[in-house]
């Protein structure tokens, strides 16, 4: 007759571990939006690219990233800059949907030493892509954008679902190949930001987020 | 019944059920962790951990973050042994 009471402190259990240690709320579907932003941004990147390659560059290699103009450089970051606001401000907004709903609180110990933890290898790349661009090897920047944030989601994954972990992985093992391909990052960022986190975000959400 | 004798009173309790729930998968938490977590009272928790503390179940470390006062607190060897044992026993009495 108290099996009733032993369940529900099971299931107290659980979930205060998971709670307390695990950040569950990230949305699913923000991880396809913000794969869908990452294509449209590619598309647009890649059309200013075979724009100017065609303007100044014809018959050269319009993708030695040595021959970027100031211009292009611009336009890119404008694009990228876009794209990632979008993305994160997606991503807040979706996932505090989903905490309010699972009545999770948004802003505890757990999602801070998320964000923590995920910033913490992020940041130290965007730093780095900075100095690459400083020396001019900004051909590495692709890959290196690819590595770190493949880092980041592993290092994440400690304080959150671990499934996280493998778009970490795909991510690395995506951005390892790229260094071998300098001059196609943008295909390779497309593959990554754009396909993954859609492919990511599709698994989360049939895995988690319908009931 | 042997089983019902592992079933730990210490633990009959949702908020110290909670609390080693927390420090068993966490090395240790302070008092406003616990209390975002647990959504208790200031009072109602510190009788709480002051039961468990009284238990030796878990371990207080009063100190001082610049100048505020910051309580710690993590499970012992002893706390962490005898919350398997109630778990197993929980599960045990589920499954009859």
């Amino acid at each position: 007759m108290d099996s009733n009471k032993y369940l529900d402190d099971i299931s107290e259990i659980k979930n205060m571990m998971s709670r307390s240690s695990r950040f569950i709320s990230l949305s699913g579907i923000s991880g396809i939006l913000a794969g869908c932003y990452a294509l449209i941004g590619a598309g647009f990147a890649y059309l200013r690219l075979k724009e100017l390659s065609s303007a100044n560059y014809a018959g050269l290699s319009g993708r030695s990233s040595s021959l970027w103009g100031n211009d292009l450089i611009q336009d890119l970051t404008v694009i990228a800059v876009s794209v990632i606001v979008l993305a994160v401000v997606t991503g807040i907004i979706l996932t505090v949907k989903k905490a309010k709903k699972s009545g999770e609180k948004m802003w505890d110990v757990s999602s801070r030493r998320l964000v923590l933890n995920f910033l913490l290898p992020l940041l130290t790349g965007g730093a780095f892509c900075l100095v690459l661009i400083q020396y001019g090897i900004a051909g590495l920047v692709a890959p290196a954008t690819l590595l770190f944030y493949g880092l980041a989601c592993i290092n994440a994954s400690k304080y959150t679902m671990r499934d996280i972990r493998y778009m970490g992985l795909a991510f690395i093992i995506i951005g390892l190949i790229s260094t071998q391909f300098i001059g196609y990052g943008l295909y390779f960022w497309a593959l990554g930001f754009g396909l993954c986190h859609i492919v990511y975000g599709a698994l989360m959400h049939f895995k988690y987020d319908r009931k | 019944m042997s089983l019902i004798d592992n079933i730990n009173k210490a633990f009959d309790h949702r908020i110290r059920l909670g609390i080693m729930s927390i420090l068993m998968v966490n090395d240790y938490a302070d008092f406003k962790m616990l209390k975002e977590l647990l959504g208790a009272t200031d009072g109602n928790l510190a009788s709480h951990t002051k039961a468990l503390e009284k238990e030796e179940y878990i371990l207080v470390e009063k100190q001082f973050i610049g100048r505020k006062p910051n309580t710690r607190y993590s499970a012992t060897k002893l706390g962490k042994l005898q919350f398997k044992k109630h778990i197993d026993a929980l599960e045990k009495l589920i499954g009859k």
